[in-house]
């Protein structure tokens, strides 16, 4: 139980860093990022692409960090892979988001477009690698190490925790302490005032975009580490994703991280009684009870 | 090929999209008429599709219940399979109403895919319900036996065609009618409507609980025309994103476009499959569904940015009384 608690935490680490950025996206763009998921699996693989092609080609050696399951490849795929799926964010904006915006189209309509873009994502995915799990690594050995309790945890998933810590810090710091995240948060708040006290409300929106996806791109390529990487894997993150945001408070950043780890845990622990498959099941049982005992969220005030 | 194969493709062809069109109906109840985002219409087409399969086929005795389990099985006529498909799905319809119809629109969308996939989950998961990701095969079809099976397809395409039929009239009735206004009036405004007096989550949750258990009998169409069925057919792509693509297309808020959509776009979704057989080269076949998809997306967004209205757009006129 301890053990699942633990892996919980890691699987929720994972959630929290999607969750952040649709909850970002949610709370400044006012409509739900059904792509979310799906920019998740990009930056995975994005990763497996850079890492199996590109540099394999350049040259960059294969060996791994004993006892880590990743090498130099990693090191350098991982902020790069970021770096792309922000731009992929901000692409999908440019390209289909903004034009449904300054057309004064509803929310929904956004909504439906970022449905028909998750499934584009998904089909490039299919069409370029297949149906098929795979590994960054294949064929490594992943031995865990033995704590107290009787925990077995694996190198690879204590990393994944401190990386998931590092950027928490980076977001919360670029948040509070930046111009930039100091004006999203206001246009978060009320858009309209923060266009008349002079925030470019379309700059923040590409923030937004930038960060929501480079997030997501390293949730992503964090459970393709902790797991595998398949073309599915986003469209299961969405009902965890979107239960954390909920749980959390639309809007609330902190809350979404609040939310990621709670909805991790529970799916986790699920799986001592439950089949594993039905993970995104449990995901969506507590976003159906949260939306009937408190629809605001834990950080709502009504 | 000769001509009657030629008629049998075209028969099968209107088979297939009249069911379609049967999705598209109970969706334009939902979106085209109340602006309820459902995106878990795959959830609905499952469990139309299994309740039916339940119905109407024999609970498997001897060595047969060795391989096929189900939960039960009432081996009734075909009519109380589409009849307890609309139900089951109505209720099914009614309890995911309950939490979510009284928040923002996005709320119900979230737990529509939140249903889907659960339905997916516990029929791929659960064998002793309806036989695991195996599923349910040799499904009874109405009126078999009247004439030779291999012309069978005719009979079926007039079944279809006449729910198809039934429901477009009752749709059509019930939207010209006082109630009919009251959803629409609460698609364009809630608070307005709800300062007339209606009661607004009343009003969506009779549209989800309608539209929903006409998705249902489209399920049940679908699951004695091919007469077998298994989860991985309520795929998203495939039981929901195909639909609203065709809603989009034809024209949400008009039930001729609703219809009109389902065939066109059944018709582009059979066509891009002529297309990648002949272009593809022989290594990238078994990509070639993807690629349709990919197509069939970003049709879907062009439609949204360029002509959100669909081919025929929606009638103004609201009343027969009115001109």
């Amino acid at each position: 139980m301890v053990e699942l608690f633990i892996y919980g935490i890691v699987l929720g680490g994972i959630i929290a860093l999607g969750a952040v950025g649709l909850t970002l996206v949610y709370g400044i763009l006012r409509f739900a990022n059904f792509a979310h998921g799906d920019l998740m699996s990009a930056g995975a693989y994005i990763s497996l692409f850079l890492m199996s092609v590109l540099f394999s080609g350049m040259g960059i050696p294969d060996s791994n960090f004993a006892p880590l399951s990743i090498g130099w490849r990693m090191v350098l795929a991982f902020p790069l892979s970021m770096l792309a799926v922000g731009g992929v964010a901000i692409a999908m904006d440019r390209i289909l988001y903004r034009k449904l915006r300054h057309k004064n189209s509803p929310a929904v309509m956004l909504a439906m477009s970022a449905l028909g873009a998750s499934f584009i994502i998904r089909m490039i995915i299919l069409i370029l690698w297949g149906a098929d799990y795979r590994f960054y690594r294949p064929g490594v050995l992943r031995p865990a190490l033995s704590l107290p309790l009787g925990v077995k945890i694996r190198p690879d998933q204590l990393l994944i925790l401190s990386v998931v810590t590092v950027l928490v810090i980076l977001l919360h710091l670029f948040l509070q302490k930046t111009k930039m995240g100091k004006a999203m948060r206001a246009t978060a708040d009320n858009m309209e005032l923060a266009r008349v006290s002079g925030i470019d409300t379309e700059r923040i929106i590409l923030w937004t975009w930038g960060i929501g996806g480079a997030l997501a791109a390293a949730g992503g390529i964090l459970y393709g580490i902790d797991v595998q990487v398949h073309p599915g894997m986003g469209w299961n993150f969405l009902l965890p994703l979107f239960a954390a945001a909920i749980l959390g408070t639309i809007g609330n950043v902190y809350g979404a991280l609040v939310g990621g780890f709670v909805i991790g845990v529970a799916q986790q622990v699920s799986t001592a009684f439950l089949m594993p498959t039905y993970k995104p099941a449990v995901a969506f049982l507590i976003m159906i009870g949260i939306l009937l005992i408190r629809p605001q969220g834990i950080f709502g005030g009504k | 090929m000769d001509l009657g194969g030629i008629s049998a493709y075209l028969v099968s062809f209107a088979i297939m999209a009249g069911i379609f069109a049967v999705f598209c109906l109970g969706l334009n109840i939902q979106w085209g008429y109340t602006g309820l985002f459902n995106i878990g219409i795959a959830g609905f087409f499952c469990v139309g599709a299994y309740v039916s399969a339940l119905i109407t086929t024999p609970k498997p005795t001897g060595p047969y219940a060795h391989y096929v389990q189900q939960a039960f099985g009432l081996n009734l006529p075909f009519l109380f399979g589409l009849l307890g498909a609309a139900l089951v799905c109505g209720l099914v319809a009614f309890f995911i109403g309950i939490p979510t119809l009284r928040l923002k629109e996005d709320y119900l969308a979230i737990a529509t895919i939140g249903i889907a996939e659960t339905f997916r989950l516990v029929f791929n998961n659960e064998h002793w319900l309806a036989n695991g990701p195996r599923g349910l095969m040799g499904l009874p079809q109405p009126l078999q036996g009247l004439v030779d099976p291999r012309h069978y397809n005719y009979i079926y395409l007039l079944v279809v065609l006449a729910v198809v039929l039934g429901i477009y009239l009752l749709i059509e009735r019930a939207i010209r009618s006082p109630w009919g206004r009251v959803l629409r009036a609460i698609r364009e405004d809630e608070i307005s409507a709800s300062m007339c007096g209606k009661n607004v989550s009343h009003f969506k949750m009779q549209s989800l609980v309608f539209g929903s258990m006409v998705i249902g009998m489209g399920g049940a169409l679908y699951a004695h025309y091919t007469k077998a069925i298994s989860p991985d057919v309520f795929s998203p792509l495939y039981g929901t994103f195909l639909i609203w693509v065709m809603l989009m297309a034809g024209g949400s808020g008009n039930n001729r476009g609703a219809v009109v959509g389902a065939y066109l776009v059944w018709g582009i979704w059979i066509g891009t499959k002529f297309l990648t057989d002949f272009l593809l080269p022989y290594t990238l076949k078994a990509r070639a569904p993807y690629i349709r998809f990919l197509l069939i997306g970003i049709l879907l967004e062009i439609i949204l940015i360029y002509r959100p209205q669909g081919l025929v757009g929606e009638e103004k006129r609201v009343s027969r009384w009115i001109d």
